[in-house]
């Protein structure tokens, strides 16, 4: 049953390989190569799956071991896997989610001429990502997380003919090697203090406690930061989360797969997977919560502001994270609700944008929400899938976003202290302005009046349902947005599958479960209503009105961009040209100068030879008259 | 005896120079067809050394020793380490596939290049001489790779620089934004530049070799260090620093480390591509693998005093590298910025004297020369095709020319060090191998890492991505002959960066023996160090 | 007679020599002034020999002579080629020596 493990990479890279190195012949039949192996891949986890449900829950941990990768001295890195229940469930998202938005594709690219090489770099994507999460040290964990950064590279910038899809993909590759640098460190670190980087030995395996505890408090800090910043960069949470609003350049499926569903997901992959190095580090748990807290605001405030309708779902996924990562924080109270509100959150975003696309699709891919209105009568499908996707996200009693999110604001409280309570505020405040942002996304798309433009070229848009390839998907993902939450949580179904992976504790909430229900139903009311007042019950204007100071800023996402520009870009600039201009005039200066200086010199002295015979003979008495005197004094002394 | 296959390896390319300058004129394809025979040959005898080396057998393996000079006590000694065996196969396996893509860079009826041309005719021979400088080069790089006798070692090293002057200097790049006139001061430029700093270096060499002599009485690499390590011979603190100093420094100048690294722009830019690879990913290496062999065997006290600063002197070209490599307009200068930077790599995991370190640094020798092959030779691809090295001149080639534009985003993604490509494998040895011993220095040598994808990223979305110029429209993609260059590097490329083991199993053991030398051990891990 | 000073008369006459061949322009009277200096080493030498009581300085003497003699013939060769083609005998008007 292990071997299976590694098939379950080898068919979509086998996939990447066979639709990249195909060319042209193969592009009749490329997308169906593309769609098949992800199913194939996806057939091969339910199988694991079911092998694993069929053992103890101690025993579900199957290791495979490929080859010796890098053997250097005492560095040792192997190609091996390990599969266990948390990367079980993020083996079955991503093939699950990703098997549905490669049928997606199938229609949603129908018309581009480069579908085949879309396919492959979706079928990249998948490997890489089920090399991260399948991974058995992090060194072979980085493979995988750059190769989703790749992935994401390709398919971000794969409109290349657009200047802006390019500078996209650059910078969202760019931001994601910040966060890198921390991953490579903490490896590095990982190796300096206890000799090994792999899973087994490091965090435990087989009820063993890992050695992870056996370092001192300040370097396990240190490695859990440095992992933080390379989640931080992953998951674009705050500082490094400039990328994702303009990843959205990037084709809708890929937005939903890679943006939304699972590789952003992977930072609290990271954290979850080190709770033994987290547990160990409190001062960088509270640094995780405290990133997490700050990001779902940040993302949630510029999700409200966005007119663009991909770029406020980006804000929501941003802030959606936020939560996770703020769960992951929290200890072993969070972790499973963190990777629940994961996989929810997977299937209702998923959802959502390939609404958005479906929209876009039916509308000449206009993206602009003060440009639609009214849409519910022409996309019926499109309109349900998405309304129960949004009633997921807000949080609406018995769907996915209510179970998984309640769960995290509780585990937020728990925490205890200030902390707790200031932790928990800002979950519950995120909570209220992500129904108010989802409300508006909502009422501009598929509520009101008709507000369409034509395009460019002056077509008029006819809305009209998408092809059945595409609603499936929808359907299937919305399927999962209504009842995957509540069936996770009956019987505490998911918390006992991941338990001996991650642990859990209760901690002691100051406040009783129900009361925090009551309250997230609360703030959920006050922000649905606030943006009907808004959006549904007056007309929305076609072009955006200027707004207050905290709209236009979060229009410009925090001036976090304009911070980014002025001091690293400019400031970049100016220092690669005042080194090449040192370079040249310096160091190559010091080098010429005295190439310059040896042939100056040797200019004036060629004047001596004037050609003049009596000068010199002037020289000859000259130079014989000194060396005589030299030699008398000499003698003289 | 036993047949010297060291010193075949070595004559084979030379016998291959002189044979290809003797093809007449008339006859250009002849004479390229024999040297990439030859040059093939010769790969299948350094395949021929490998599968001989036994990675566990003795330190130095398929010694020859023959009596030279005797007055001087200089011998003709060769033989390999593990090192050694990977930079020859690496130099072998590189050369044809230089050869292979500059088919027509010296033929003056496919190039139409008015100056050489006017000479097809008569007894001038451009195609010949190009190849057999290339095959003359590949001897002499061998041959350094082999000797393990600091004179001969000498003499081929600098030797070296005579058909690298021609090459740099005599068979530039044509494409010039102001012109040919232009191109062909900047090239003689050029081509004085690279002879005056190495035979700068090489002078203070040439006195610290006849120092050793002076100090030690003979030249044998391996009776010296014998010598060094039992305690037999003893050397003053400062006269073996001085000799150090000595030896570093013209290795510095070849490698080349800041601030001895002005030359390589200059000389990448001016030279062909294939001459650029030449440079950059062969005879460059002569001087990184000299300061392990020569400098830490020779001077181990010394190497240890002078890690602080070469380390520094390491990062520093790291960064500025990086930084200047994103400040060029240029694709060639770029390059060339990106290999300083590459070698800062190489030279601070040689000196971080731990065995991740350098092994890493071997690896890197070997990746490096591999990664930078493909991105150069395609880039000389790209420039050939539209006439200009700037990258302003380009625009949306993705869109005409696909799988050039593929080949090189990979060769790219190579230079970034992308994990699962061959050159990650050895950057991160590189620096897990300096962090464990300086924490500082290794934290910012990983920003390189930023900045490599930085300058790797802009050159890729300026040239390929974005709407199509009316330049390039027109542009062909990449024909068979270019394809059989770019594929066999990226192949491996992928097989090394997934399956280093056979590299570096080669390695290992030689890198160990190194490190005894300086008598240092690799740190322990804090954990196990508190038990 | 004291025989040093035969060599105050060969210092005189050196010095007399080197001055004509700084100040005078004539080719021909730079030439004897060249002859002068070298008669004036060898009434140097022809002392010295005499004073040390050998030969060496009288053989030296001989061979100097014979060098002057070749001398004169190439350097009265040479100025009458340079008047030919430049109508003068000064030294400052061939200048071609210089790089």
């Amino acid at each position: 049953m292990e071997n299976l493990i590694a098939l379950l990479i080898a068919a979509p890279l086998l996939g990447a390989a066979v639709l990249l190195v195909g060319g042209r012949r193969l592009d009749a039949v490329g997308h169906w190569i593309g769609t098949l192996l992800s199913s194939v891949s996806f057939v091969f986890g339910v199988i694991l799956f079911s092998d694993l449900l069929s053992r103890d829950a101690e025993d579900r941990t199957l290791t495979q071991h490929l080859f010796s990768w890098i053997p250097v001295g005492g560095f040792q890195a192997d190609v091996a896997f390990r599969l266990d229940q948390l990367s079980m469930t993020f083996v079955l998202l991503i093939t699950g989610v990703g098997s549905l938005i490669h049928l997606y594709s199938v229609g949603y690219m129908e018309h581009d001429e480069r579908r085949r090489r879309f396919f492959g770099y979706l079928n990249l994507f998948l490997a890489a990502m089920l090399l991260l999460v399948l991974a058995d040290n992090y060194l072979l964990l980085y493979v995988g997380w750059e190769g989703v950064g790749l992935a994401s590279y390709l398919l971000i910038g794969f409109w290349q003919h657009k200047p802006s899809a390019a500078t996209a993909a650059k910078k969202a590759f760019l931001v994601n090697r910040v966060g890198d640098i921390g991953l490579s460190i903490a490896i590095m670190l990982m190796f300096t203090t206890f000799g090994t980087f792999a899973f087994g030995p490091l965090l435990g395996a087989e009820g063993e406690p890992g050695i992870a505890g056996d370092a001192s408090e300040g370097r396990l800090t240190a490695i859990a930061l440095m992992l933080l910043l390379a989640a931080c960069g992953k998951s674009a949470q705050v500082p490094l989360q400039s990328w994702l609003g303009d990843a959205m350049e990037g084709p809708t499926p890929v937005s939903a797969l890679i943006h939304a569903a699972t590789m952003v997901t992977a930072g609290v992959y990271l954290i979850v997977r080190s709770a033994a190095i987290f547990n160990g580090a409190p001062d960088a748990q509270l640094v995780v919560t405290v990133v997490g807290a700050v990001t779902l605001l940040f993302g949630a405030i510029v999700g409200c502001a966005k007119d663009d309708i991909k770029k406020a779902l980006a804000g929501s996924t941003m802030s959606q994270i936020g939560y996770m990562v703020l769960a992951a924080g929290l200890g072993p109270i969070g972790y499973v609700f963190a990777i629940m509100h994961l996989v929810t959150h997977g299937f209702f975003k998923a959802g959502l944008f390939l609404g958005a696309g479906s929209v876009m699709h039916g509308m000449n891919d206009e993206v602009d929400m003060r440009k639609y209105g009214g849409l519910r009568k022409y996309m019926p499908i499109t309109f349900v899938t998405f309304g129960l996707g949004y009633l997921a996200i807000i949080g609406f009693p018995g769907l996915s976003g209510f179970f998984s999110k309640d769960k995290i604001i509780e585990a937020a409280f728990a925490k205890g202290g200030t902390e707790g309570w200031i932790l928990g505020g800002c979950a519950l405040l995120g909570a209220a302005i992500t129904a108010y942002y989802m409300t508006r996304v909502m009422l501009m798309t598929f509520f009101g009046e008709k507000r369409w433009q034509p395009d460019a070229e002056g077509h008029e848009p006819h809305p009209h349902e998408s092809p059945r390839s595409m609603t499936i998907p929808m359907i299937v993902l919305a399927f999962g947005s209504v009842f995957a939450g509540g069936f996770f949580s009956i019987g505490d179904r998911f918390l006992h599958w991941l338990e001996p992976v991650t642990g859990h504790s209760h901690g002691d909430s100051p406040v009783s479960a129900l009361t925090v229900t009551l309250a997230t139903m609360v703030v959920l009311v006050v922000g649905v209503a606030i943006a009907y007042a808004q959006y549904g019950r007056r007309p929305v204007p076609i072009v955006a009105p200027r707004g207050s100071l905290l709209t236009r800023a979060a229009r410009r996402d925090l001036f976090q961009d304009d911070f980014n520009h002025v001091v690293l870009v400019r400031g970049g600039e100016h220092l690669t040209r005042s080194l090449v201009y040192v370079d040249h005039t310096l160091v190559d200066g010091v080098v010429n100068g005295t190439a310059a200086s040896v042939g100056g010199l040797s200019g004036r002295l060629r004047r001596v030879q004037n050609g003049f015979a009596r000068s010199y003979a002037v020289s000859m008495f000259g130079g014989a008259a000194v060396l005589i005197a030299a030699t008398l004094l000499m003698r003289a002394v | 005896m036993s047949f010297p296959l060291l010193t075949a390896t070595a004559a084979l390319p030379a016998i291959g120079a002189v044979l290809t300058a003797a093809v007449p004129a008339a006859r250009r394809n002849a004479a390229k067809s024999l040297a990439l025979v030859f040059s093939l040959a010769t790969l299948a005898l350094a395949i021929v050394v490998l599968v001989r080396f036994d990675p566990d057998g003795g330190r130095y393996q398929l010694t020859e020793s023959h009596s030279w000079i005797a007055d001087f006590g200089v011998r003709y000694e060769l033989g390999v380490d593990g090192i050694g065996v990977a930079l020859v196969v690496l130099t072998a396996l590189l050369i044809p596939f230089i050869i292979l893509a500059g088919w027509h860079d010296a033929d003056p009826l496919e190039t139409g290049d008015a100056s050489l041309s006017s000479y097809a005719a008569g007894r001038w021979r451009p195609t010949q001489g190009f190849f057999a400088l290339i095959l003359a080069v590949e001897a002499m790089v061998i041959i350094s790779f082999e000797a393990t006798d600091v004179f001969v070692f000498y003499i081929f090293f600098e030797a070296m620089l005579i058909p690298m002057y021609f090459l740099i200097g005599g068979f530039g790049d044509r494409a010039h934004e102001h012109g040919e006139e232009a191109a062909s001061t900047q090239r003689s430029y050029a081509a004085v530049k690279f002879l005056l700093y190495n035979l700068v270096g090489g002078l203070i060499m040439l006195a610290a070799v006849i120092g050793l002599y002076v100090v030690a009485g003979n030249f044998s690499l391996t009776e010296i260090a014998e010598a060094r390590a039992n305690g037999t011979l003893d050397m003053a603190t400062n006269t073996e620093r001085w000799l150090f100093l000595g030896f570093f420094f013209a290795f510095a100048v070849k490698a080349p480390l800041w601030p001895l690294h002005t030359w390589l722009p200059n000389a990448m830019g001016e030279s062909t591509t294939p001459v650029a690879v030449l440079i950059t990913a062969v005879v460059d290496k002569v001087g990184t693998f000299a300061m392990l062999r020569f400098c830490l065997q020779l001077f181990p006290e010394a190497s240890k005093w002078a890690t602080p600063a070469i380390l520094v002197l390491a990062v520093i070209s790291i960064i500025y590298g990086a930084l200047l490599a994103v400040g060029q307009r240029d694709i060639k200068r770029l390059v060339a910025y990106a290999s300083i930077s590459h070698f800062g790599f190489i030279i601070l995991g040689i000196f971080a004297m731990t065995s991740q370190g350098q092994s890493g640094a071997t690896l890197y020798m070997v990746n490096h020369g591999i990664s930078t092959a493909a991105l150069m030779l395609v880039a000389g691809f790209l420039i050939s095709r539209r006439g200009s090295r700037l990258i302003a001149d380009y625009g949306g080639v993705q869109k005409v020319a696909p799988v050039l534009a593929g080949t090189f985003l990979i060769g790219g993604l190579a230079t970034l060090s992308l994990p699962g490509l061959a050159p990650f494998v050895s950057e991160f040895l590189v620096l897990v191998g300096t962090f464990e011993r300086y924490p500082a220095i290794g934290i910012v040598a990983t920003f390189g890492i930023v900045l490599a994808a930085l300058y790797t990223l802009v050159l890729y979305q300026r040239t390929m991505t974005g709407p199509v110029k009316p330049e390039v429209s027109a542009m062909p993609d990449l024909r068979a002959r270019e394809l059989l260059v770019v594929a066999p590097l990226i192949v491996l490329l992928i097989f090394l960066g997934v399956y280093p083991k056979p590299v570096t199993d080669i390695v290992d053991p030689a890198v160990k023996q190194t490190l005894s030398d300086v008598h240092k051990k690799d740190p322990q891990p804090e954990v196990e160090a508190a038990k | 007679m004291n025989p040093v000073n035969y060599l105050y008369l060969a210092a005189l006459l050196f010095t007399i020599g080197a001055t004509g061949v700084l100040i005078r322009r004539n080719a021909i009277v730079v030439f004897m002034c060249i002859e002068l200096m070298l008669n004036a080493c060898n009434l140097a030498f022809v002392t010295f020999s005499r004073m040390h009581g050998n030969l060496d300085g009288q053989i030296i003497a001989f061979f100097t002579m014979v060098v002057a003699a070749a001398e004169v013939v190439v350097g009265l060769a040479i100025i009458v080629s340079l008047f030919r083609s430049r109508h003068s005998a000064s030294v400052d008007d061939a200048s071609l020596m210089k790089l």
